[in-house]
C-alpha cells in the first residue's frame, strides 16, 4: 500500500508543512458540500484504494458573521441572532453570553431563574444530541436509529414549547434570567416526559448501541488516545470518550449546577463506538439533572432580573464557558461603556473537535469516515458562526 | 402556501393531461397505425376453426364466449404469455411493486412513521405510480465525459438480466418459461452477468463515486457468488439435478430447509448481499460514496435500475422458495369447480349460463401458484427485515465474512448433505 517513495521523518519538515504523496494511485474526492454524507462544509479526501491517505476538512460554507453583528446591537437584541449557529442548542449557546454580560451589567440572576435555566439547558442538549444521533445512525446505514431520535426529540421540542414559547429557537435565556415563567402544571408534564424520554433513550441500546455489526464497524475506527485529545484541544464528548473526566458543568460549575447530583460520563476507548456512546450516557444524566433541578427548584419567585433600557455596564472584559452538547463553549464580552459589546467572540466546540479529524482519517478506511467524522459532535454551522 | 410552489389547479391538470391524450392520439395515428398496418400486412393471421383470426374481430368474441374462450386458453397457453405475463417478467414486475408498497409501509411501522399515507386514498397504494410518473417525467441528463452508447445500455442491460432470471424460475408444475435441464448452472450463468452489468455502468459514467461504487459491487458479488454456488450444491448432491422444476418437486415430502439449515442460511446471507441490500448495501453507501454506481442516473434511467434490482429480488427469493422450502408443494386446497356445472351451465332464472373451455387452469395449478406466492412473500419480508435493524457494514468486514465465514459454511453442509446421502436417508430405499 505504502508504494516504493521513501517519505522522510515528520521532523525533518520545517513547522507547518508536510509531505503528500503524489501518485496515479491517489483519487482525490470532494465529500461535500453537496454531498449526503458532509453537512455543510467540504472533506477533501485522498485515497490510496479504499485507504485514505490524507484528508483536509475545508470549513466555511455557512459563516454568517454572528461575532460582527452582535457589535452593532446591545446586550439584549443580541440575544435572537447569537442562537442561530446551533438552533438545536439554541439555550447552550446563549448560556455564556447570558452568563458574561450579566457579569458586566453587574446583575444577580434569582434562584429560581437559575434552576429554569438548568432545565431549559438540559433538555436542549438532549435536543440536540437526538438530533446528532439520528444523523449518525443515517451515516452508519441505520435507517431506524434515524426515525426513532427525530421522533422522540418531539416530546421535547413540545416540552420546551410549553416552558418558552417556540419549538427551536426559543431565546429564552436573556441576561437577568429567563424570558418569562414556566407554566403553572410544569414540574408534572416535565416529569412525565422525561420518564418516559429516559425509557425510550434505553431502548436505543437495543437497537443501535448493543447491535454487534454497529459494534464491530465503530470499534476501533479513528482511535484518539488519552495524550492526543488533550494535545489536540478537542472537547466534551470526545474528550470524554477518550477517558479524560472533564466537564464544565463538574470543574467550573456555573449558575445552580454545585448543587445538582449528576456524574461526569466517560468511557476509556477512544474509538468512533465510545465517542458515539457518551453523548448517549450524557442524556442519561440530563434526565437525572432536570429531575434533581425540578425537586429542588424554589416553587415560587421572580425570574428575571428588570433590566433598564439599553443596559450598559464599566469598561471590562468577561469570559464565561458552559458545557454545551459538544463541548466547553467559551463566550468572550469586551464591553467599552456603550450599550452594544465592543467585541463578541464565541469559542465553540465543534471547531475544536474538528481539528483532530485529519488525525483521525489518515491511514482509515474510506468507509469509516461517516463514522468518524460525525463521532466528533461536530456542527458545521457553529464552527463557522 | 408556499411561495416557491404553485398551487394546485384542477384546471391546469386537467389541460396537461388532455394534451398528454392529444399527442399520444396524434402519434398513435400517424406512427402506430401505419406500424399495426405493415405488421399485419406482413404476418400469416391464424386460421381457427375455418374462419380467419384477425384483430378486427375482437367485438365479436367478446360477445361469443364459446369462440373467446378456447382462443384465450390457447394465448394462456402460448409462449408470448408465459415469458410477458403470468411466471415471466409482469408478474415478476408485479411482485416487485408489492415489495416496494410492503417495504414501505413496514420500514415505516417498524419506525414509528406513517409511511406513504396520501397517494391513491388508501394508506398511499398508489405511491408507486407516482413515483413512476415523476421518475419517467424527469430529464435525462447523461455527463459531458460519459460513455454514451454504454451508459444507455446498462440500465437495460440490467433489467434485461434481471428478466432473464426471472424466466428461469418455475413457478407452477410446467409453468416455467425456460424450462433447462441444466438450470441451477443457467442462473448462475445469469447472476454473474450482473457485476459485469454494474461494472460497465460504472465505468461508463466516468465519475469518480460511480467508479468507487462499481468496483465495490465486484468484490462485493464475485465473492459472494463462491458460497452461493457451493451453498446450493448441497441441495444437488441430494436431488441428483439441476433442473429446478425437478429440485423443486422432489421436495414433496420434506423441503430441504429442515435437513440443510446451514446451506439455506449462507444462501440467504449471500442473496443479500447480491442484492446489495442493508446490511450489504456498500455500493450504494449513501453517506460514503453519494449513490455509489448509481449516482449519475437520473430519471427512468435510475427507475429501471430500482425495478431491475426488485425484479432481482423476487428471483433470488423464488429461487430461495424453490431450493430450500419446496417450491409449490402443499397441501391442494383450491376448490375444485363442479362437473355438472361445467357441463350443463347455470339457470339463473330466465338466463342459463354456459361456459365453454372452463376452467381455463386446474385447480393443482391455482393451490401451487397460491403456496409459492406466500412461501415467496415471507423471504423477500425477511429479506427487507435487516434493512430497519441492522447499519451497513464495512468493505473488508464484508470481504471476510465472504471468504472466511461463509465459504467454510457452505463446505459443512456440503458434507452434511454427503452424509445425508451416504447414510441412505435420501435417494433411492431412502426415507424420503
Amino acid at each position: 500500500m505504502e508504494g516504493k517513495t521513501t517519505v522522510p521523518a515528520l521532523a525533518e519538515l520545517p513547522p507547518g508543512l508536510e509531505l503528500q504523496r503524489v501518485d496515479e494511485r491517489i483519487m482525490t474526492l470532494n465529500v461535500g458540500p453537496q454531498h449526503p454524507g458532509s453537512g455543510h462544509m467540504r472533506i477533501i479526501v485522498q485515497i490510496d484504494g479504499d485507504r485514505i491517505v490524507a484528508c483536509d476538512p475545508d470549513p466555511g460554507y455557512v459563516h454568517r458573521g454572528e461575532e460582527k453583528m452582535a457589535e452593532y446591537r446591545n446586550y439584549v437584541q443580541n440575544i435572537p441572532h447569537l442562537e442561530r449557529p446551533v438552533i438545536h442548542d439554541s439555550c447552550n449557546i446563549l448560556y455564556p453570553y447570558c452568563l458574561a454580560t450579566e457579569e458586566i451589567l453587574g446583575i444577580e440572576v434569582p434562584e429560581r431563574a437559575q434552576y429554569v435555566r438548568v432545565i431549559a439547558a438540559e433538555l436542549n442538549r438532549c435536543v440536540y444530541t437526538l438530533y446528532w444521533l439520528a444523523i449518525y445512525g443515517i451515516f452508519l446505514g441505520h435507517s431506524t436509529m434515524f426515525m426513532w431520535p427525530t421522533g422522540d426529540r418531539e416530546l421535547l421540542i413540545d416540552l420546551l414549547e410549553k416552558m418558552t414559547g417556540a419549538r427551536v429557537t426559543h431565546a429564552y435565556l436573556v441576561p437577568g434570567g429567563v424570558r418569562n415563567d414556566v407554566p403553572a402544571n410544569f414540574e408534572d408534564v416535565c416529569l412525565r416526559q422525561v420518564d418516559y424520554f429516559e425509557k425510550r433513550i434505553r431502548e436505543y441500546a437495543g437497537i443501535f448501541y448493543d447491535n454487534p455489526i454497529l459494534i464491530s464497524r465503530t470499534r476501533d475506527a479513528g482511535a484518539l488516545s488519552r495524550h492526543d485529545a488533550v494535545a489536540l484541544g478537542t472537547t466534551g464528548s470526545v474528550l470524554r470518550a477518550s477517558g479524560v473526566d472533564y466537564d464544565v458543568r463538574k470543574k467550573e460549575p456555573y449558575d445552580c449546577y454545585d448543587s445538582l447530583d449528576f456524574e461526569t460520563s466517560v468511557m476509556r476507548e477512544g474509538d468512533a463506538y465510545a465517542r458515539s456512546r457518551v453523548p448517549w450516557l450524557d442524556m442519561m444524566q440530563s434526565c437525572r439533572i432536570i429531575r434533581d433541578a425540578l425537586s429542588k427548584m424554589p416553587k415560587s419567585g421572580s425570574v428575571r432580573v428588570k433590566l433598564k433600557p439599553n443596559p450598559k455596564g464599566p469598561e471590562m472584559v468577561s469570559y464565561k464557558r458552559v458545557e454545551s452538547g459538544r463541548g466547553a463553549l467559551g463566550c468572550y464580552v469586551v464591553s467599552d461603556g456603550k450599550p452594544e459589546p465592543y467585541r463578541v467572540k464565541m469559542s465553540v466546540g465543534s471547531f475544536r473537535n474538528l481539528i483532530a479529524l485529519p488525525y483521525l482519517l489518515r491511514g482509515e478506511k474510506l468507509g469509516n469516515m461517516p463514522a468518524v467524522y460525525w463521532s466528533l459532535n461536530y456542527w458545521p454551522v457553529e464552527a463557522d458562526r | 402556501m408556499s411561495v416557491i410552489a404553485p398551487r394546485f389547479k384542477f384546471s391546469e391538470f386537467v389541460k396537461s393531461i388532455i394534451e398528454n391524450a392529444f399527442w399520444i392520439v396524434v402519434i398513435m395515428t400517424l406512427v402506430g397505425l401505419p406500424m399495426a398496418m405493415i405488421v399485419l400486412f406482413y404476418v400469416d393471421l391464424p386460421v381457427i376453426d375455418g374462419a380467419l383470426v384477425t384483430p378486427f374481430l375482437a367485438l365479436t368474441w367478446l360477445s361469443h364466449p364459446e369462440l373467446a374462450l378456447p382462443l384465450l386458453k390457447s394465448f394462456l397457453t402460448s409462449d408470448a404469455f408465459r415469458i410477458l405475463a403470468f411466471p415471466g417478467f409482469g408478474f415478476a414486475a408485479l411482485v416487485a411493486a408489492g415489495t416496494i408498497f410492503v417495504e414501505r409501509k413496514m420500514l415505516a411501522k417498524l419506525q414509528l412513521r406513517v409511511g406513504p399515507f396520501y397517494c391513491g386514498k388508501i394508506e398511499g397504494i398508489l405511491q408507486l405510480a407516482g413515483d413512476g410518473l415523476k421518475l419517467i417525467s424527469k430529464e435525462i441528463i447523461i455527463p459531458a465525459k460519459a460513455d454514451k452508447p454504454l451508459f444507455i445500455v446498462a440500465p437495460l442491460l440490467f433489467v434485461g438480466a434481471a428478466a432473464a432470471f426471472v424466466a428461469l424460475i418455475p413457478v407452477a408444475p410446467g409453468w416455467v418459461v425456460a424450462d433447462v435441464d441444466v438450470g441451477l448452472l443457467a442462473v448462475f450463468a445469469v447472476i454473474g452477468f450482473f457485476p459485469i452489468i454494474t461494472v460497465l455502468s460504472a465505468w461508463s459514467a466516468n465519475s469518480k463515486f460511480p467508479f468507487i461504487g462499481g468496483i465495490r459491487a465486484l468484490y462485493q458479488m464475485v465473492s459472494f457468488e463462491i458460497p452461493l454456488i457451493l451453498s446450493c450444491l448441497g441441495v444437488v448432491l441430494l436431488t441428483g439435478t439441476l433442473n429446478l422444476t425437478e429440485i423443486a418437486q422432489s421436495q414433496q415430502v420434506i423441503p430441504w430447509i429442515v435437513l440443510m439449515p446451514i446451506g439455506a442460511i449462507v444462501f440467504f446471507i449471500c442473496m443479500l448481499a447480491e442484492l446489495e441490500r442493508i446490511p450489504f448495501d456498500l455500493p450504494e453507501a449513501e453517506s460514503e460514496i453519494v449513490a455509489g454506481w448509481l449516482t449519475e442516473f437520473s430519471g427512468m434511467m435510475y427507475g429501471l435500475v430500482q425495478l431491475g434490482s426488485y425484479v432481482k429480488l423476487y428471483a433470488f427469493s423464488a429461487l430461495f422458495v424453490v431450493l430450500f422450502l419446496g417450491g409449490w408443494s402443499g397441501p391442494v386446497f383450491w376448490p375444485p369447480l363442479e362437473q355438472e356445472l361445467l357441463e350443463s351451465g347455470q339457470t339463473l332464472g330466465p338466463i342459463k349460463l354456459q361456459l365453454p373451455g372452463l376452467p381455463l387452469f386446474s385447480q393443482e395449478f391455482f393451490s401451487a401458484v397460491i403456496w409459492f406466492v406466500l412461501k415467496t412473500a415471507a423471504v423477500i419480508f425477511f429479506v427487507l427485515l435487516p434493512r430497519g435493524v441492522f447499519p451497513r457494514i464495512r468493505i473488508d468486514m464484508l470481504l471476510r465474512i465472504g471468504w472466511y465465514k461463509l465459504i467454510a459454511m457452505a463446505f459443512v453442509n456440503i458434507f452434511v448433505a454427503l452424509g445425508l446421502v451416504y447414510a441412505g436417508v435420501v435417494g433411492p430405499g431412502g426415507i424420503f
